[in-house]
């Protein structure tokens, strides 16, 4: 690496973004996988929803994971943009979410599309903090040390 | 055939997330994380823009796969907008990380109904 690549910020070096393009290759693909076996009772749209929260559990996890293993630099670099940017960003999806509630609105279902936005909203905070918590708990019970 | 454009696609919505975030972060420096939040606002206007066109018969289904679940699918990001306003509420940033939440949420809706309304509207 020459000394202009070194000091080149990451999102401008092809390596790092062939890593989350890559991520978001699979990230795609499960979530139009599990969009197709997920139902949508009475059109409501339970799909995007379970893989919005999984995702937000998921990213929590491992972002919280990741830093309590050390600064991010090298294989714990790679993981983060190919794994967290890359996967669980493509893997969630914030269009198709707004766009539901837009169906949902314009079917007349105001409060099928206030109960999404809100299991959504709320729902991505909590399973967020429950991914925080966990990589948290797991941290300490392998490494044996206080928080 | 469509499924690999779709996960292609995906790929390179993903890429050009990261681009414009890290372009975005390096502007504008505020608590708020404007990167994350124009990009949902604006995918999910071009997601509604694209919907709108489908209902009119303009785009075929794939387009709305491909470009649809495909690109501004991977451009656009729960997991992210989720995160930051944990963090913001971690650094005890309460009202930021209620704005983000709600707001971006809002705007996004918003916006989507306004895309699917142009594409509906133009002639």
């Amino acid at each position: 690496m020459t000394a202009t690549e070194a000091k080149r910020p990451i999102h401008l070096h092809w390596g790092f973004i062939g890593l989350v393009a890559a991520g978001g290759v699979f990230g795609a693909l499960a979530r139009y996988g599990l969009g197709q076996v997920i139902l949508a009772p009475d059109a409501w749209p339970l799909p995007t929803l379970v893989i919005n929260l999984s995702g937000a559990l998921a990213l929590g996890a491992m972002l919280e994971g990741l830093s309590r293993r050390g600064p991010d630099a090298g294989t714990r670099r790679v993981l983060r943009l190919a794994l967290g940017t890359g996967f669980l960003g493509a893997y969630t999806t914030y269009s198709t979410l707004a766009l539901d509630a837009v169906h949902l609105f314009s079917a007349g279902a105001a409060a099928g599309a206030a109960g999404y936005l809100a299991a959504s909203l709320i729902g991505g905070a909590a399973f967020t903090t429950a991914g925080i918590w966990l990589a948290a708990w797991q941290h300490r019970r392998v490494t044996g040390l206080q928080p | 055939m469509t499924v690999v454009l779709l996960a292609l696609a995906g790929g390179i919505g993903a890429a050009v997330r990261f681009v414009v975030d890290g372009l975005i972060r390096q502007r504008i420096k505020t608590a708020l994380p404007w990167g994350t939040i124009l990009i949902n606002v604006t995918g999910s206007f071009a997601l509604g823009f694209l919907a709108g066109l489908v209902m009119r018969g303009q785009a075929p289904e794939s387009v709305i796969l491909v470009l649809g679940t495909g690109f501004l699918g991977g451009y656009t990001t729960f997991s992210t907008a989720s995160l930051e306003t944990i963090r913001l509420i971690q650094s005890g940033r309460t009202g930021l990380a209620l704005i983000n939440g709600v707001g971006s949420m809002a705007a996004s809706v918003v916006s989507a109904g306004a895309g699917m309304g142009l594409s509906l509207l133009l002639p």
